[in-house]
Formats: structure tokens, C-alpha cells, sequence
């Protein structure tokens, strides 16, 4: 059976240039480096990892908002890369995206109306009374009052205009959903409401969805499977609980160590792992393991080879040839 | 006696929407060596206090309308320009959430590092460099006495907070306002920087207010912790026991909201509603209308900090009387 | 900023158009900002004004711009002026005007005194008779005077708005809706388009425009649409730059990414989502493009490139008034009075237009 979505050795990689006159190309900015995933139809998949790690740029890509320069996007069995323009503004309506930021994510010039109408009609033009049903039931399913429509993005509060944000990427009746850090710009308390809503109509329409958080524990929360990111390569996929209590790769650790717990008794209790330095320049990655040069447990080998995403427990693989040492 | 103890400051601002109450009668003193956490949503004036302590609000739309900040006798709301100019960087620092912008990018570390002591201590450059290496030597900064010739852009964000670590404690003073310093950093950075200023403030004996709205953040790193709700301080107390024993439904409501600690497949507790609308006067408890265990006296009567225990405060007047007690298992009250 | 508590809602109604409330807009916004600002108010009200009455003012004037008096010669503003009759055997008597200041220059061939005693005559109000000729006072006044050739400076002036006005929005349209367009697909679309489009603009902006005018003008003739063409041409390169720098910040916003993720067309995404996002600062520069292609025009016509006569415009009135100064100050000052002012206002209203569509940029 095939994947509903799969990412076969996909890579983005950003031209950068030198020179002000004469513009010499002068390597690329790896951002996505030959990533190899698949999700199953209804999956939740966490995708985790620090600000630079192509978390990101993943999530554009896999959107086709950014092309990719090596690789393959299989949605179903099709190959997005391929498609033509027009196609895939056909094909786009399968998969959405839900941004960061509720402040830029919608048009200040446009109501709630004016911006849901537009998502809805992408399947098809309405009559002026099957679309204002359409859009009152569209921010009902939100949490909205459909009284609101007429309103602007900059009269609601952050929280509701994600609100408003996932009701758009909803009306074009997606099947994949990119969430990327959709409630890192939120407080705890509104990040808690958007994190019910998503997950609940992930489960009443089936959608499979890739949540991209620098969160680990959000993403244990809301994800099946974690996958864990780091200079634009996969350092560890598997379960989201397994992950997280029993991180096999040395980054994984480090990351799940470093978040502080809020509870003062654990807290003080527990060892943490505290990196050296900062992650290298994906310009220039590392000889052999991306991870070496700020690893505890770095030996000989790992600056020689780099490692494969290799499955070490059931279900669970890791891009580190020390898991069974460590 | 407390190094620095703010009393009933209120800071207002004056806007087209009306008054917003920013900060309306908080309370807090800080002493040497101990950390005190902040801790709040957005819009819950944590940020703006501390502004009002070093005199950075900007006047008009804003105005300090009452209080006191007494620092080694003076009143820093009251003082002159000259006296707090005198007092802030050079015994009082603060460090900001976004490190570049507050550092001058056309400047050199050096010259930015420099400064504060060519001002406050009248010392030679050569001096004045020697002490800037040094102070980078201390924040982990290796191969300082090349890199302090650096312009800001040549450091990765981490580095740039421990640059503007450095020059924050570069005039040793006695308190350091951490205004989020770690919300922009990656969660492993986060862990670096905040051993760093642990280890400094072991070395310095500084004392320190950390604002963040991170719980987990406070529970790792402040000893005693103010909990801000619109404006005001709704509860106090020694971290671990803000944590065992909530006494504000808001603290308690805001903990189970955290989704590490809940169990998966569960929705997540969610307080309903929004926060007030800081331009209305607010007679009451502000959080009233969120709130799972509010009666109608909650709305009218206006609320104070009282002590449950003897480092534990809380402004929820039903927990004063006694009418509730353990808030660690409230009513459900999920919506989506 | 208004906070809204969202509710959970019943099953959806049937939604009935007519009761919905309707939010603010930023336009709404930025109106409520700009009534704030007494001096932009002001302005805004001034220049309608100015507008209205260069318009329908000469249709009340009683004069045309066109039309001449010779002998009336450049009067002063409010001078009485007097009727002089010619009686021509065979044919009806020929009626010409004349200012009070220069009827002494009638009776050249009489002593001082006699003179005197003609001219308090006539001021009286008498009729008086000379040889063919008989003068009297009449009740006919040019506000503003007239100029060498006697017209009437009020309505050239006015007249000469409308043309200034003219030009400066005409030219500023052209400008705006090149510039917009051009600058929005080169910046929208980017890589080798925008290259093309912007090295173009940058060659255009290295022509010595002056030069490119006088030019024109000498092949083809003093020619109003040219004119409009003229400073279209160059006016349009600025907004272009401005348009497509602000183009690019806004395609990297989410919003912008969202509507290609919805599919949407190149089309819908550059005049429904990234142009009324850049109107803001296309209005604050067009307030202030038309003030400055209204200069513009004043200097082609002080150059005597502007509009052919007997037209007249601000800058052509300037250039006329400055020529005479020395006698007749009022045909400067009259032009010089409106066309400031204009330019005031509109500046003026540039600045609070600023203030009321981009907020931050302001003090408060």
C-alpha cells in the first residue's frame, strides 16, 4: 500500500552568492537535505527542532510554496514537483497550511467574509445566501460568532483570528494540513483552545496533518509520531511517547532535557544536558554527523561517515551509530 | 531590608480606546541574591513595570500616576532624569528579549561594552577594554580579546544574549530586569543562557527580576515567583509552593492548561473567555469572567494580595474566606 | 482596539445580511485618524475648495481669459476703470476701456492744471467730452486687475488652476497607475522580470528630463496632452520603486502565501491581496506627486514650455508676473498667492495623510 503522503530524499537548497558585480554562485544553503518520510492517511506527525534547522522551509516545501531542488513530494501517489503550474493551483486545494503568525497570516484589507469567501468559492462559485450560510457555518465550526464576519482581522484578538486562519484553511475541504508553529505566537492559555480545536477537526475530517513546533511538549501532546529535525536532516522518527521518554539520538536528548519542566520538584531533580555552542551554519555543515561538534558522545567515527536514519528499536529510527552504546 | 521594594506602583496609559490601567497597584521587593520570577500572559503589565521602575515608558501616551520604587533610598519614580540616569546601567541592568535590537549594529562590542564604564567610571580606554575582554571572558565567550572587535551582526543569537549579558553586568551592579531574555532563543540556547546568569548571579550576589511567560522557565530558575493577571499581581509566593499548592484559579488554570503535563488523546483544559479589556475599570477580581468558581461578590468587591501562609499571597477573595481550598482538580471546563 | 469575547455558537442560522454588524476597516481607521489631524482637515477642505472655485469661478468673473483690452493696459486690482467712446463717422462708435491711473496720459497737450480738473471731473462721475472722444466712469472692476493685455488676472488665474490642477492630477494618474502596476508584477514576480523592469526605470531615470521636454516640445509643438505625457513619464519611475520595494516586503507575508496556497491566480493575488496592502503609501506619495508635477509644469512655463498661450496656468502667470514686477507686482502676487497655497495644502495634507494610513510612523 502506498503512503497517502510520502518525501522521498527530498532537498531544498538555497543558491547564495558572492560577489556585488559579478554574482558568482558560491554553494547553497542546505535547508532541506534528503529527507525521507511517510505518513499513513489521518497521521498527526510532530515535526521538531531548533529555529535554522529547516523546520520551516520542510513545511514550504512540502507545500510547494518553495520548489524543491532534488527529490520528490508524493501526495496519493502524485508527484507535486512535477506538475505544471496550472495543475498543481488545482491540486493546492488538497493541501493547506496553517502559519505562525495570526498578525500577518490574513489580509488586513479584507473582512472575515471577504477572506473565507474567497477560500470557499475555490471549489466552486456560490449564490450570495449558500455563501453567507457557508461562511457562518465555516466560523461556527471555528468557535466564532458568524455575527462577526463583517468584521476585520485587526479587531480580534490574536486567538481568534487563528481561529479565523484555520477556518480558511479548512474551506477548500483539504485532506493535509502544514501546521506550522500555529500557537507558539499565542499565550498558554489561548495556545491551549487552538490546540483543542485543531485536533478536533483533525478527527472529524480525517485530515492528515504535519504540526511543526519548536515545542517538544506540545508536540508529544498533539502528534502520533515525532520527527526530529537538526540541519536539515532527520535525526530520529518513532512513536510521539517514545520519543520523548526515551530519546534515542544524543540531540533528541539534549532537546527533550532542555525544556524546562513546570514543576519545581522534577525540575530540581532531573539532569540536564546542556549543549555547547550553537548549531552550526547549514551553509557549511559538519564532515560526517551533522550533530558531532556539539555532541557529548562524539567519537572518531562520527566525524568520518554520516550516519543513516536507521531503524534501532521497532518502529524507531535514529541517524547515530552510537544508540546502542549510549 | 529589600535591595529595591516597589510599592503600589500604577502606570496608565492614555489612549483614543481610553484609559488603559497597564499596571494598577503592583507590589514587590527584591533582595540580593535571590531571583524573583514575573510571570504573566501578554498584556499583563509585567514588562511595563519594570519599565516604570528604570523610568522607560514612554511619556505621553503613558504615566506613572502613583506609587514608590525605593532603591538605596531613593524614589526612582520621583528622582531626577540625572540621579536615575546615575542609577540605571550602572546599578541597576536590564537585558531585553530581542538582543539585537538592542544592540547598535553599526557599533563594535567593543565601543557598545565601553561605554557604560567610560561614562560611569571615568576610566582610561585601555582599561576600559581590558575589563570589556574580561567581561566576555565571563559570560563563555572564548577567543574574547579578538572577538570583542566584533559587529553585533558576526554573533548567532545565542552569543549576541550573552553579549548583552556581558554588558549588562560589565558595571557590576546590584540588580540585574531580565525581560525575557530566553522567549527568542532556541529551547537548548535557553538552557545555556540561563546557567549563565544563575552562575553570574552566584558570583555577583546580584538580585534579579525575571519576567517571562514561561512557567516552566520560573519553576526552573526563580526562587519565589509573582503571578500577573491584567495588571495586577493575583498571586505570590515561594515557587514551589505556587506550583504544589495553587491559591489563584487563574495560576491554577494556567498550569493545567500546560500540555506537557497532560495525559495524551484527553482535550487540553483550556480557560474559556479572554483577558479583560484593561481601558474598562475592572471594580473587582479581574479574572472573574473566566473564572471556573466565581460568585457575583467576585465582580463588586475589590480584591487584595492577602497571605495564606507565610511566603504565600493570593488575591482570590473566595480562597481567603476559606470557601475554596485545593484548585488542583477544578471543574472541567473544556471547550474547543 | 476594540476586544470582541467569541462565543461557541448554536448550529448555523440562517444569516440575515441586513443585521450583521460591519467592522472598521483601516481605511475607516485612517479617515477617523485624518479628521483628528485640525491641520490636514483644514487642508483637505481648503483644496476642494480651490478646486470648486477655479472650476465654476470664471463662469462668474463676466470676463473670459481670453479676452484682451489693450488700451486698458496692466491695471491695478479694484483701479476704476473708464469708458472711452470713439465716435467713427459711418459707423457705430468704438468703445475701448482705460484705467484710472492712465487717463492722465489722455490730455498729454493740456496744462497740469487743466489735466487735473478733466481727471477729478471724470472721477466725479461727469461725461466728458474731448474731440471725437468722450470718457466716463464706469462701475466695471477687475478684482485682481489685469495684465499688459488687459485680461482679467481673476479669471486667468482661476482659469490657469484649472489647468495647473489638470496637470498635476492627470500627469499624477498616469504616474500612479503606471508606477503600480509596473512596480507591483516586477516586484510580485521577481528574478529576471523584475531585472528587466527595473533596469528600464533606471535608464529612463538617468535621461536628463529637461532636455527630453525642450525636445519634445521643439518636434512636435507646445502641446497640452504632451505635457501630461511628458511629466507622466517621468513622475512614474518613483512610485514604480516605491511599489515594488514594498511588493516584495509584503510577498513573503503568510497572508500572501496563504491566498497562493488557496490557488489562486497571479491575477487575484497581486490586485486583490498585495495592491490595496500598498495603496497606504501610494496615496501619501501621490499628495505629494501632484504638488510637485504642478511645480513641474511651473517650471516647463517659466522655461516657456508651457502651455500655449492665450491658455494660461500658474506657472505661465509667474513667469508673466515675475517678468513685470517692478510696475505691476499684482500679477505676481496673485498667482504666486494661489498656487503657494495650493501647495501648502496639499503638502499639508500629505503629512497627516501619512500620519492617519501609517500610524507607527507618527509621533504618537
Amino acid at each position: 500500500m502506498n503512503a497517502f503522503l510520502e518525501l522521498r530524499n527530498l532537498k531544498t537548497h538555497f543558491p547564495v552568492f558572492r560577489g556585488t558585480v559579478l554574482r558568482k554562485p558560491a554553494g547553497a544553503v542546505r535547508a532541506v537535505d534528503g529527507i525521507e518520510l511517510a505518513l499513513e492517511k489521518g497521521e498527526i506527525l510532530g515535526l521538531v527542532g531548533e529555529s535554522g534547522c529547516g523546520k520551516s522551509t520542510l513545511g514550504r516545501t512540502v507545500m510547494q510554496l518553495i520548489r524543491n531542488t532534488g527529490g520528490s513530494v508524493l501526495l496519493e501517489g502524485r508527484d507535486l514537483s512535477q506538475l505544471r503550474p496550472r495543475q498543481l493551483r488545482e491540486e493546492r486545494l488538497n493541501f493547506q497550511m496553517i502559519f505562525q503568525d495570526p498578525y500577518a497570516s490574513l489580509n488586513p484589507r479584507l473582512t472575515v467574509f471577504d477572506a473565507l469567501s474567497e477560500a470557499i468559492q475555490t471549489r466552486g462559485r456560490l449564490k450570495r445566501t449558500a455563501l453567507l450560510n457557508a461562511v457562518a457555518e465555516l466560523m461556527s465550526t471555528v468557535g466564532l460568532s458568524p455575527d462577526q464576519m463583517r468584521r476585520y482581522p485587526h479587531e480580534f484578538s490574536g486567538g481568534q483570528r487563528q481561529r479565523i486562519a484555520i477556518a480558511r484553511a479548512l474551506a477548500p475541504r483539504p485532506k493535509l494540513i502544514i501546521a506550522d508553529e500555529p500557537v507558539s505566537a499565542l499565550d498558554v492559555s489561548i495556545q491551549s483552545q487552538i490546540i483543542n480545536l485543531i485536533l478536533r477537526l483533525c478527527r472529524e475530517r480525517q485530515l492528515t496533518m504535519i504540526f511543526i513546533s519548536h515545542d517538544i511538549s506540545v508536540v508529544k501532546y498533539i502528534s502520533n509520531r515525532i520527527a526530529v529535525m537538526y540541519l536539515g536532516r532527520l535525526v530520529e522518527i518513532g512513536p510521539a511517547a517514545e520519543v520523548v521518554e526515551n530519546p534515542l539520538h544524543p540531540y533528541t536528548r539534549a532537546l527533550v532535557s532542555a525544556v524546562p519542566i513546570p514543576d519545581p520538584e522534577r525540575e530540581a531533580r532531573r539532569q540536564r544536558i546542556i549543549l555547547q555552542g550553537d548549531p552550526p551554519s547549514p551553509l557549511n555543515p559538519p564532515q560526517g554527523c551533522v550533530f558531532h561538534p556539539r555532541c557529548p558522545y562524539v567519537k572518531e567515527a562520527c566525524r568520518q561517515a554520516r550516519p543513516a536514519l536507521e531503524e534501532k528499536l521497532p518502529h524507531r529510527r535514529a541517524a547515530c551509530i552510537r544508540v546502542g552504546e549510549i | 531590608m529589600p535591595l529595591l521594594s516597589v510599592e503600589n506602583l500604577k502606570t496608565y496609559f492614555y489612549t483614543r480606546a481610553g484609559t488603559v490601567r497597564a499596571v494598577d497597584g503592583v507590589s514587590f521587593d527584591l533582595e540580593s541574591g535571590k531571583t524573583l520570577g514575573i510571570v504573566g500572559e501578554s498584556g499583563s503589565g509585567k514588562s511595563v513595570t519594570c519599565y516604570s521602575i528604570l523610568g522607560l515608558v514612554p511619556q505621553p501616551p503613558g504615566r506613572i500616576v502613583g506609587g514608590r520604587a525605593l532603591f538605596a533610598g531613593v524614589d526612582l519614580l520621583a528622582c531626577s532624569k540625572e540621579q536615575l540616569r546615575k542609577i540605571r546601567g550602572k546599578r541597576i541592568s536590564m537585558i531585553f528579549q530581542d538582543p539585537m535590537t538592542s544592540l547598535n549594529p553599526y557599533l563594535r562590542i567593543s565601543e557598545q561594552l565601553m561605554e557604560p564604564l567610560l561614562v560611569h567610571e571615568r576610566i582610561s580606554r585601555k582599561h576600559a577594554l581590558n575589563r570589556a575582554v574580561t567581561s566576555l571572558e565571563e559570560v563563555g565567550i572564548q577567543d574574547a580579546g579578538r572577538r570583542v572587535h566584533f559587529y553585533p551582526h558576526e554573533f548567532s543569537g545565542g552569543m549576541r544574549q550573552r553579549v548583552m549579558i556581558a554588558m549588562a553586568l560589565i558595571s557590576r551592579p546590584e540588580i540585574l530586569i531580565a525581560d525575557e531574555p530566553t522567549t527568542a532563543l532556541d529551547v537548548t540556547v535557553q538552557a545555556q543562557i540561563l546557567e549563565l546568569i544563575k552562575q553570574r548571579q552566584r558570583e555577583l550576589g546580584l538580585a534579579v527580576a525575571f519576567i517571562t511567560h514561561d512557567l516552566g522557565v520560573v519553576a526552573s530558575f526563580c526562587a519565589s515567583v509573582k503571578v500577573m493577571y491584567a495588571g495586577r499581581i493575583v498571586e505570590a509566593g515561594l515557587t514551589r509552593e505556587i506550583f504544589a499548592r495553587p491559591c489563584h484559579p487563574y495560576n491554577a488554570a494556567l498550569q493545567q492548561s500546560i500540555p506537557a503535563l497532560h495525559e495524551k488523546g484527553k482535550p487540553l483544559f483550556t480557560i474559556a473567555g479572554l483577558p479583560p479589556d484593561l481601558s474598562k475599570p475592572i471594580p473587582g477580581c479581574p479574572f472573574a469572567p473566566r473564572c471556573a468558581y466565581m460568585l457575583p461578590k467576585c465582580q463588586q468587591t475589590p480584591v487584595r494580595l492577602q497571605g495564606v501562609t507565610a511566603h504565600h499571597e493570593t488575591a482570590c477573595l473566595r480562597f481567603q474566606v476559606g470557601e475554596i481550598g485545593d484548585l488542583r482538580h477544578p471543574l472541567a471546563s473544556v471547550t474547543a | 482596539m476594540s476586544i470582541e469575547t467569541a462565543t461557541v455558537v448554536p448550529d448555523a442560522p440562517v444569516i440575515q445580511e441586513a443585521k450583521l454588524a460591519s467592522g472598521t476597516s483601516l481605511w475607516q481607521d485612517a479617515w477617523y485618524r485624518l479628521q483628528r489631524n485640525r491641520l490636514a482637515l483644514g487642508s483637505l477642505v481648503f483644496f476642494c475648495m480651490m478646486a470648486v472655485v477655479c472650476v465654476l469661478g470664471p463662469l462668474f468673473t463676466g470676463y473670459t481669459y481670453e479676452q484682451t483690452e489693450l488700451s486698458l493696459k496692466a491695471s491695478a486690482p479694484l483701479e476704476p476703470i473708464i469708458e472711452r467712446t470713439e465716435s467713427v463717422k459711418n459707423g457705430a462708435p468704438r468703445r475701448s476701456y482705460l484705467g484710472l491711473s492712465s487717463i492722465e496720459d489722455e490730455f498729454l497737450e493740456k496744462s497740469p492744471e487743466e489735466r487735473q480738473a478733466v481727471v477729478a471731473r471724470i472721477k466725479r462721475g461727469e461725461v466728458v467730452r474731448e474731440d471725437r472722444f468722450s470718457y466716463h466712469l464706469t462701475r466695471l472692476k477687475h478684482r485682481f486687475g489685469t495684465d499688459a493685455l488687459g485680461r482679467d488676472l481673476l479669471t486667468r488665474v482661476l482659469v490657469g488652476g484649472q489647468i495647473s490642477l489638470a496637470v498635476g492630477f492627470a500627469a499624477t494618474l498616469v504616474s500612479v497607475v503606471i508606477g503600480v502596476l509596473w512596480g507591483a508584477v516586477a516586484g510580485f514576480l521577481g528574478g529576471k522580470v523584475d531585472t528587466v523592469m527595473m533596469r528600464l526605470v533606471d535608464i529612463l531615470y538617468a535621461m536628463p528630463f529637461t532636455v527630453i521636454v525642450i525636445l519634445l516640445m521643439v518636434t512636435f509643438g507646445r502641446n497640452f496632452i504632451l505635457l501630461f505625457v511628458a511629466i507622466g513619464a517621468v513622475e512614474w519611475l518613483t512610485m514604480a520603486r516605491i511599489v515594488r520595494g514594498q511588493i516584495i516586503s509584503l510577498k513573503h507575508q503568510e497572508f500572501v502565501e496563504a491566498a497562493v496556497s488557496l490557488g489562486l491566480s497571479e491575477r487575484t493575488i497581486i490586485l486583490r491581496h498585495l495592491i490595496p496592502n500598498v495603496l497606504g503609501p501610494v496615496i501619501i506619495y501621490t499628495t505629494l506627486t501632484v504638488p510637485d508635477v504642478m511645480l513641474l509644469e511651473a517650471v516647463l512655463s517659466f522655461l516657456g514650455l508651457g502651455v500655449p498661450p492665450p491658455m494660461s496656468s500658474w506657472g505661465a502667470l509667474l513667469d508673466d508676473g515675475a517678468r513685470t514686477m517692478e510696475t505691476s507686482l499684482w500679477l505676481l502676487v496673485f498667482p504666486a498667492l494661489f498656487f503657494s497655497s495650493t501647495l501648502f495644502s496639499l503638502n499639508f495634507l500629505g503629512d497627516g495623510l501619512r500620519d492617519a494610513l501609517d500610524p507607527k510612523s507618527s509621533k504618537d
